[in-house]
């Protein structure tokens, strides 16, 4: 056990060195404002919205429910590390073929979402899609094309599954 | 402002910190605490963590009963064997918030904020749980009833957190039953657990979100006993309409944002008649 002091948050695989006033902030303010990581957005401040959500230790939450000296010595994953520079993940490329995006507001909160939650279940029902997108809101584009990307992403990844197992 | 954020890695040392320094504030989940933090509602200057210390974060099976650490969050009590030892704690778990919220918050982090429509309590207190508090003086177990004194308000000591909750574990029928404006992200109207006792043939009511405080029906659940058939699990339908003013009549609800009093009074009522018969299914002694 220890105070915690001039440390580190381990953010998509990098260490970044963090400031002692920082501590007390949400972890989203200091994504943000602090590392320049504005992929996480920053929207209702209360966890009802999920516009910031990313992967503390492999789970699910809400940036701005974090906070920042609790985040120290655990693995947090950002919207940014869903896919290398200049390429889409299965989710993102699915995204844009379901037309899910209007604003683009809630998209990085419901990638990192649905990325989660395929990797639980790989093929959902469109219930439990809807109960997996709750904590997300979308205020433009509805929530129908939403759910067919998840279904797209669903089934372009069983089929390269399907496609690995084939080729063994 | 915050200026200190300490993680320990057990209980021994909560308490340790806690006697050096009793204003120092407790961080379970931080589904309550950051958004009072963010909105410049709370801002205390030392914060100790919690979540991570391996006491807290675990649940264990012991005889006739289930003791719950209070790190353990809504998404453990949702599934997996937890459901099945107490499944109206998983009912009223899978309710709170979004899959965001249930990864994050806990069971005791529902318990030490205390608020009136926290969907543990009316479940906790329909099984009469036990909490047991700790502090460097010792440890002390106290009913939830009497731990929750009113409106966001604890009988917590000094310097004194919360370890873990007791529940009986009863094989046995339970509902949990929530009203809200829709069916996710929504903090309650009204909710009402109904717990099964077979073998005293008797059921607790718990209320929420209609009491500033864990309130049973106490009145319906003597009420109702003598309507009830244990062999069949049939209800005399006759007996419902009483039973559910009984249960309005514990109500003690508030006008808010939320919802009526009025309409609270109502819906609790009507909560409770739903779920004694699903549990129960109507049938007249004759028929």
């Amino acid at each position: 056990m220890a105070k915690v002091t001039q440390d580190h948050l381990n953010v998509n695989g990098t260490k970044f060195t963090i400031d002692d006033s920082w501590l007390g902030e949400s972890l989203l303010y200091t994504l943000r404002e602090r590392l320049g990581l504005y992929g996480s957005k920053n929207a209702c401040e209360q966890g009802e919205c999920g516009s910031c959500s990313i992967m503390l230790d492999e789970t699910l939450v809400c940036a701005c429910l974090v906070l920042t000296g609790s985040a120290i010595g655990r693995d947090i994953k950002t919207i940014e590390s869903l896919a290398p520079e200049g390429s889409l993940s299965v989710i993102q490329q699915a995204f844009v073929d379901a037309g899910a995006i209007q604003c683009g507001f809630c998209t990085p909160g419901l990638l990192v979402t649905i990325e989660d939650f395929l990797d639980d279940n790989a093929e959902p029902t469109e219930l439990e899609i809807r109960e997996a997108i709750s904590g997300n809101l979308c205020r433009c584009t509805g929530y129908g094309r939403i759910v067919e990307a998840v279904r797209i992403a669903s089934k372009a990844s069983t089929d390269m599954e399907g496609a690995a197992d084939d080729g063994n | 402002m915050i200026m200190e954020v300490l993680i320990p890695s057990s209980a021994e040392e909560i308490c340790e910190l806690l006697s050096q320094d009793n204003s120092r504030q407790l961080l379970a989940g931080g589904t309550d605490f950051m958004v009072e933090v963010n909105y410049r509602h709370r801002s205390p200057s030392s914060v100790i963590a919690i979540d991570r210390v391996p006491e807290l974060r675990n649940w264990h099976h012991d005889g006739d009963s289930v003791v719950i650490g209070s790190c353990v969050t809504y998404r453990e009590i949702e599934r997996g064997p937890l459901a099945t030892l107490v499944p109206a704690l998983a009912q009223a778990a899978r309710t709170v918030g979004s899959p965001q919220i249930r990864n994050a918050g806990t069971i005791g982090g529902n318990i030490g904020t205390a608020s009136p429509a926290g969907d543990m309590i009316p479940v906790l207190s329909a099984l009469g749980a036990e909490v047991s508090l700790r502090s460097s003086e010792g440890k002390r177990e106290i009913s939830l009833d009497d731990l929750i004194v009113g409106v966001k308000q604890t009988s917590l000591g000094q310097g004194e957190f919360i370890e873990s909750v007791r529940v009986p574990v009863l094989e046995s029928p339970q509902e949990f039953l929530k009203v809200g404006s829709r069916s996710a992200m929504v903090i309650s109207v009204t909710s009402l657990a109904l717990i099964t006792y077979p073998k005293t043939q008797s059921v607790g009511i718990g209320l929420g979100a209609v009491n500033p405080r864990p309130t049973r029906a106490r009145q319906a659940e003597e009420f109702i006993k003598d309507f009830l058939n244990w062999e069949s699990m049939q209800v005399d339908p006759s007996g419902l309409d009483h039973f559910k003013e009984l249960v309005s009549e514990a109500s003690r609800p508030i006008d808010d944002h939320r919802s009526v009093a009025a309409y609270r009074r109502h819906s609790i009522g009507v909560l409770a008649q739903r779920a004694l018969t699903r549990i129960f299914s109507e049938r007249s002694p004759s028929g």
